[in-house]
């Protein structure tokens, strides 16, 4: 009986380890995935991080494709490089300022 | 009908936009060669001094998008490598092999994910000027380093790659450091944004700094070090190699908003401004930018050559010692249009390849030394900031240091096209708006091989036949033309004059039926009555045909003369070693009379053709052997679908090979070339052994009995054709080609050649004798262009007459009206010359538009009337509308219901045109919007103005719908019918779901819009309410661009991703709609703010180009319909419907096995590619199963034995399919 409950107990703790373990790691994969792959979220993604990564996404996307850049540089009238830097500008901050991080 | 289709997809016109070009020695040889990438594609020219123009020499499709290339070659190499940045996740190095014309891969490495990603590299692309390392970098973060090298078999090796990423920071530029033999450096022009991200204030961002980072790789250590940084002009965005070691001072030059800058590590700075035109339209908020440079090394010096947004191209020098730099001088140089990227060539020459319209080879007059124009030198600009000095001028004139060589044609930008017959010929022609700005055309392309005509001259006559002969068999060029009539014959002797020769032997009083120098130095003459023999001492032989017969048809080789009969007999002559024409003792009886002989040529090595074709009038083709043993033996019969007008045996390159050896493309096969009497032509493999006939290839040439010549184009022999039209066959790479002459239909023809024109073709047209040459067989599209202001916009055909209405709009750029203001108010006006658009552009302005209307005959090539649009307004859209439900209806209409349609006057057209007032891009603002209204006058040459009508938004599409006018003006869908004062507004539709609508189609009471962002919806227009109901549209949110509808429930579109889909709406919903009284439709309950039902997705393919236009049409005359686009780079192509399920299914194998076989060469996998936004469905790539041809043998025998055919069949039914819907 009593080597039973300390069993169980012994378990109990070892399994929260356990999920504890699994959370680090799981927390810690995601960081990495965070730091090799630009724009994976995490639980406190903001809008305004999310929608900024869109940005910058599509942008990149704009001016890697050779005829989607021309066709921005016809609308336009300017020179493939002038529009090509101005993406390029506009990346560093698609969306304007972040917000306010409220204080908790 | 079946809900599934399938769709072949092909390329016409390949896109001519460049991305990319370098220059270098790619086959290994002295002279350098071009390379240049476009779209998908690249091709490598090289320019020919004689022709004075750039020559193809091959093509090759990557399946893949193409970012950037450069050459590279590693230390103790003779030869050029390519460097690909693409979109595969992978760094491709390839080779040219100049032995196979073709591309070859060295290396494949992978790095990354596939597709255009922020973060995998292939964006830019830098090289260690010594060859000995390369980084490719993304525009965020990524950037990786490999070193290259040799091995001991001179083999390039490639490293496994070492990384320079810095997280959360944009990449504008990036160069190899020239450093001798130091470790290799990178510059990279950088901004880190991480602290902007975290500033809330704004701060931050506005604080932002770009810097110049010099990454080194030490190759001893093996990986790459963050060297030096230094602060740069936020606005930097172009970074320039300066030679280093013992060429010059080494570092990099800094381009940025108004000046250029010498960095180098721990170095002095060294500033120059970017001197501006001198004229009164000045902008002076705008500051000029370098768009693309070039750095050319000479023996011992030195010199950059950069260009402004404008086109200005400056000189840059540097002055330096051995303790660095002492001065950076800038110069105006000379004016060519903006580029993407120059090219400086060892010869002597500079290749422009245009952001927009014709590329341009220029040669070198003088290097600017003796030009007199000011020189700017950094010494003047030490300290402050840049932006406190004055600006500096220049003035813009005349090219004076490079003269103008070749210009290559494109169809770039190509904005809009339709397909329409207006010349009256056998195919339809494209008419289409390209290029942008001033240097933009209307242009009107037909499927046909570009001639330049060299003689064209009237005869006294109409000669019935024309051929051309030298005198012996050593002679290179052709001594005489004989002109048959039908009552004599005219011999013309080819020199510095043309003058008829009355001694050459040949009977006069007489047509003749052919010519041909035979043996060493003596002629034949072939005439109705018998044969003359010509000997060079002027002895005549003759051999009389016998009593009451006459000679009906002839055939020569330099040996060999056969004539039949009109009693249907062929006799044969044979040339002895005496050099006497003797008979062979038997004639050999047809059973048809005979309409046509050939006899091929000698073979090389051999003394007779072993083969006589015979064509006879029962509709059959007769091979007779000619050989010793089984002299006039009949080998092979073929029957045809018509009796044969014309033969001609002549052997042609190809693919084929000969099976026991690898041999390829150095080979040719023998060719049986018919002509039928109903217009079709036919190629047929004879073979050398047995004489049979296989492998038939048909194509329909025109209305009359074909005839055919063999003549040589391009140093190749071919087949010239003529119908009611002029055709040549050749082959074009290893596929065989029947293409049109761009040129008047022919009756006779022959080769011709002479010291002028080496490889020309004579022919006879009417009374006119004409020379001419054929210019180049890769381009089998001959397009016009004709110029126009502005960038075009759109195109609309006038309803009956063959007159264009063409709008065009010019952002950022002045007006006349404007550009008169500017004037009026500047004092130097006196001094000032407008200097011509298409070379330096026009006048830009931030915040203007320049727009006007053009009236355009492509058939006169004639423009008549011009409107240009006054208070900064902008056409974007245009319609022709006759308002025909409001104008009263005409009385006459009840008793004349017979009438003659072109007998009564026409009812009143008016041009609708949509203009956009103050509009910006970006962000989008737009200050309203207007419809003028214009009667169309004099015949359609003129414009009448009657009212215009404000609008509140920007009116991109427009079309006639039930007799008003239906206009998309933002998110609203209206009808306006025509009132006294302006439009009068009879409905509305209006949608949250939509953005802007830009495309408008109609049929009955359906109505299809397209929206910019929203993809397609369709609505039913009720009369009875006045009212739109929407019933379908779609689940994806398409970026539309372009819409046609191909039946009453089905569209076609592409968006502006580069993709083409076809959607349909199911036949119940479709029945529904049109069926529904009312209160079903209105109280549909809308599903995701969207319509009640969806449309279903048949096809979907990436065809990597922006569609600009789409619409089905018929291309060749009897093919099928298909649908045709146009793309922005200047791209056509078509998606064409299979004919059968067997089809499907062929071409549905072959390109999986080709996907296998022939693995694209920068690494992107076929079908990723074609998927790249949605999976690829029911279409099948054309462009992959066309690279069968010009495949290895031994993997083409491989895919035929899976495909269960020959090499020959699967060629034939490839090449088959083009030449059914397509050229």
């Amino acid at each position: 009986m009593q080597f039973n409950f300390i069993c169980c107990l012994i378990s109990r703790v070892l399994h929260n380890r356990i999920i504890m373990a699994d959370k680090l790691r799981a927390q810690q994969q995601l960081e990495q995935l965070q730091t090799r792959y630009v724009g994976v979220g995490h639980a406190d993604t903001t809008k305004h991080e999310w929608v900024s990564n869109v940005h910058r996404d599509s942008l990149a996307s704009y001016i890697g494709h050779p005829a989607m850049l021309e066709h921005f540089s016809v609308a336009f009238n300017e020179p493939r490089e002038r529009v090509r830097m101005q993406f390029v500008d506009k990346m560093i901050q698609p969306c304007g300022p972040p917000k306010e991080k409220e204080e908790i | 009908m079946s809900s599934a289709i399938s769709l072949y997809s092909l390329t016409l016109v390949p896109p001519s936009a460049i991305t990319s070009s370098i220059v270098g020695q790619f086959s290994g040889r002295r002279q350098q060669e071009i390379i240049t990438a476009s779209g998908s594609r690249m091709q490598l020219y090289r320019f020919d001094p004689s022709a004075g123009r750039l020559v193809q020499i091959t093509s090759t499709e990557v399946f893949g998008i193409i970012r950037t290339i450069k050459p590279f070659r590693v230390a103790g190499s003779s030869k050029d490598c390519i460097i690909i940045g693409s979109d595969s996740g992978r760094i491709a190095i390839l080779e040219y092999k100049p032995e196979q014309t073709q591309f070859v891969q060295v290396h494949l490495e992978t790095f990354g994910k596939t597709g255009v990603r922020r973060v995998v590299p292939g964006e830019y692309l830098a090289v260690d000027p010594k060859g000995r390392a390369t980084m490719i970098a993304s525009v965020e973060k990524n950037k990786l380093v490999y070193i290259l090298n040799r091995d001991t078999n001179a083999n390039i090796t490639i490293s496994s790659p070492l990384e320079a990423h810095k997280p959360r920071s944009l990449l504008y530029a990036v160069t190899g450091l020239d450093v001798g033999y130091d470790n290799p450096i990178f510059a990279a022009l950088e901004v880190d944004y991480s602290e902007a991200d975290l500033d809330p204030s704004g701060q931050a961002y506005r604080e932002i700094q770009k810097t110049l980072t010099f990454y080194q790789l030490d190759l001893g250590l093996n990986h790459v070090v963050r060297m030096w940084s230094d602060i740069v002009d936020r606005q930097s965005n172009l970074l320039m190699e300066v030679p280093g070691g013992a060429d010059g001072p080494s570092g990099v030059l800094v381009c940025t908003e108004g000046y250029i800058v010498y960095r180098h590590m721990n170095k002095a700075v060294h500033r120059v401004p970017i001197p501006r035109r001198r004229t009164p339209y000045d902008d002076s908020a705008r500051k000029r930018i370098i768009v693309c440079g070039v750095m050319h090394k000479m023996k011992r010096d030195f010199f950059f050559l950069l260009q402004s947004d404008e086109g200005d191209l400056f000189k840059v020098t540097i002055d330096y010692n051995v303790r660095g730099v002492e001065a950076l001088k800038i110069q105006y140089f000379d004016t060519v249009p903006v580029a993407i990227s120059l090219n400086i060539l060892k010869s002597g020459f500079l290749f422009v390849a245009a952001e927009g319209g014709s590329h341009n080879f220029y040669q070198f007059v003088q290097l600017g030394e003796e030009s007199g124009e000011n020189e700017f030198t950094s010494t003047d600009y030490v300290k402050g900031d840049m932006s406190d000095y004055p600006a500096v001028h220049f003035h813009p004139r005349p090219l004076e240091n490079l003269s103008l060589v070749y210009t290559m044609e494109t169809l770039n930008p190509l904005i809009d096209a339709k397909v329409d017959n207006l010349t009256g010929e056998d195919a339809p022609q494209i008419y289409a708006l390209a290029g942008q700005g001033p240097r933009s055309s209307f242009r009107s392309i037909r499927h046909g091989l570009d001639v330049t005509e060299v003689v064209a001259s009237e005869l006294p006559g109409e000669p019935t036949a024309v051929w051309t002969t030298k005198l012996t068999a050593q002679d290179t060029f052709d001594s005489y033309i004989v002109l048959s009539f039908t009552n004599g014959t005219l011999v013309l002797s080819i020199g510095e004059t043309v003058e008829e020769v009355t001694d050459s032997g040949f009977l006069s009083s007489t047509p003749t039926l052919a010519v041909q120098q035979v043996g060493e130095d003596s002629l034949v003459q072939v005439y109705p009555k018998g044969i003359r023999h010509i000997t060079a001492n002027k002895e005549v032989d003759e051999w009389e045909a016998p009593l009451h017969t006459m000679v009906v048809a002839a055939t020569t080789n330099s040996r060999q003369v056969a004539v039949a009969l009109s009693t249907s007999e062929i006799v044969y002559f044979e040339l002895d070693d005496e050099g006497q024409l003797n008979e062979y003792q038997d004639r050999k009886e047809m059973r048809a009379s005979v309409t046509s002989l050939s006899v091929g040529d000698v073979p090389e090595g051999k003394v007779r053709s072993s083969f006589l074709a015979v064509g006879c009038d029962d509709s059959t083709v007769h091979v007779i052997s000619l050989d010793p043993e089984n002299t006039l033996e009949s080998l092979s019969v073929q029957a045809l679908t018509s009796s044969p007008t014309a033969l001609r045996i002549l052997s042609m390159p190809d693919s084929t090979f000969l099976e026991n050896t690898q041999l390829l493309n150095a080979s040719s096969t023998l060719y049986l070339h018919i002509g039928l009497y109903n217009g079709v032509y036919l190629r047929a493999v004879l073979d050398t052994i047995t004489g049979q006939l296989s492998d038939t290839q048909t194509q329909f040439l025109g209305a009359r009995p074909v005839k055919l010549f063999k003549v040589t184009a391009q140093d190749q022999p071919a087949i010239l054709a003529l119908s009611s039209r002029s055709w040549l066959a050749y082959t074009k790479d290893v596929s065989f080609m029947v293409t049109p002459l761009a040129y008047e239909a022919l009756e006779f023809g022959d080769g011709f050649s002479s010291e002028q024109c080496e490889m020309g073709i004579v022919g006879i047209e009417g009374s006119n004798l004409r020379i001419f040459m054929v210019n180049d067989l890769t381009e089998n599209t001959k397009s016009d262009g004709l110029p126009l202001a502005y960038t075009p916009r759109r195109l609309i055909r006038h309803p009956s007459r063959a007159l264009f209405y063409v709008i065009e709009s010019d952002n950022n750029t002045l007006a006349p009206d404007a550009r008169q203001e500017l004037l009026s108010m500047s004092r130097k006006q006196s001094d000032y010359e407008d200097l011509p658009a298409e070379e330096f552009g026009n006048p830009k302005f931030t915040g203007k538009w320049a727009s006007c209307i053009e009236i355009v005959d492509p058939l006169s090539q004639e423009k008549f009337a011009r409107i240009d649009m006054v208070n900064n307004e902008a056409a974007f859209s245009v319609t022709v509308c006759s308002f025909s439900a409001s104008q009263p209806r005409r009385e006459e209409e009840d008793e004349g219901v017979d009438r003659k349609p072109d007998g009564e006057e026409e009812e009143d057209l008016y041009l609708v045109v949509g203009t956009a007032k103050d509009l910006s891009l970006a962000p989008r603002r737009c200050g309203g919007g207007f419809l003028h209204v214009y009667k169309i006058v004099d015949e359609g040459r003129g414009l009448e103005f009657v009212h215009k009508t404000e609008v509140d938004d920007a009116p991109v599409a427009m079309l006639e719908f039930q007799g008003r006018l239906l206009v998309g003006v933002g998110r609203c869908l209206r009808i306006y019918d025509l009132g006294m004062k302006q439009l009068l507004r009879k409905s509305e539709y209006k949608s949250r779901s939509l953005n802007n609508i830009v495309t408008i189609n109609a049929a009955h009471n359906r109505i299809i819009i397209g929206d910019i962002q929203q993809g397609v919806t369709y609505l039913v227009y009720r009369h009875a309410d006045n009212q739109f109901l929407p019933f379908a549209d779609d689940v994806v949110a398409r970026h539309t661009t372009c819409v046609t509808m191909l039946d009453y429930e089905t569209v076609a579109g592409g968006d502006k991703f580069g993709n083409l889909w076809v959607l349909r709406c199911k036949e119940s919903v479709s029945r529904d709609a049109d069926e529904d009284n009312g209160a079903q439709l209105l109280n549909a309950r809308t599903y995701l703010d969207g319509a009640s039902s969806r449309l279903d997705m048949l096809a979907h393919f990436y065809v990597q180009d922006v569609p600009t236009s789409i619409q089905k049409t018929q291309l060749v005359p009897g093919g099928r319909e298909v649908i045709l686009y146009s793309g922005l780079q200047g791209t056509i192509g078509v998606l064409a419907p299979f004919a059968s399920q067997g089809d499907v299914d062929f071409f549905q194998q072959l390109e999986t096995l080709l996907r296998n076989e022939a693995r694209p060469l920068a690494g992107r996998d076929h079908l990723i590619y074609r998927g790249s936004y949605v999976p690829v469905k029911s279409v099948i790539d054309g462009d992959l199963c066309e690279m069968y041809a010009v495949l290895p043998v031994d993997k083409k025998r491989s895919i035929a034995a899976e495909l269960e055919r020959t090499v020959r069949e699967v060629e034939r039914k490839v090449a088959g399919l083009r030449t059914r819907y397509a050229f």
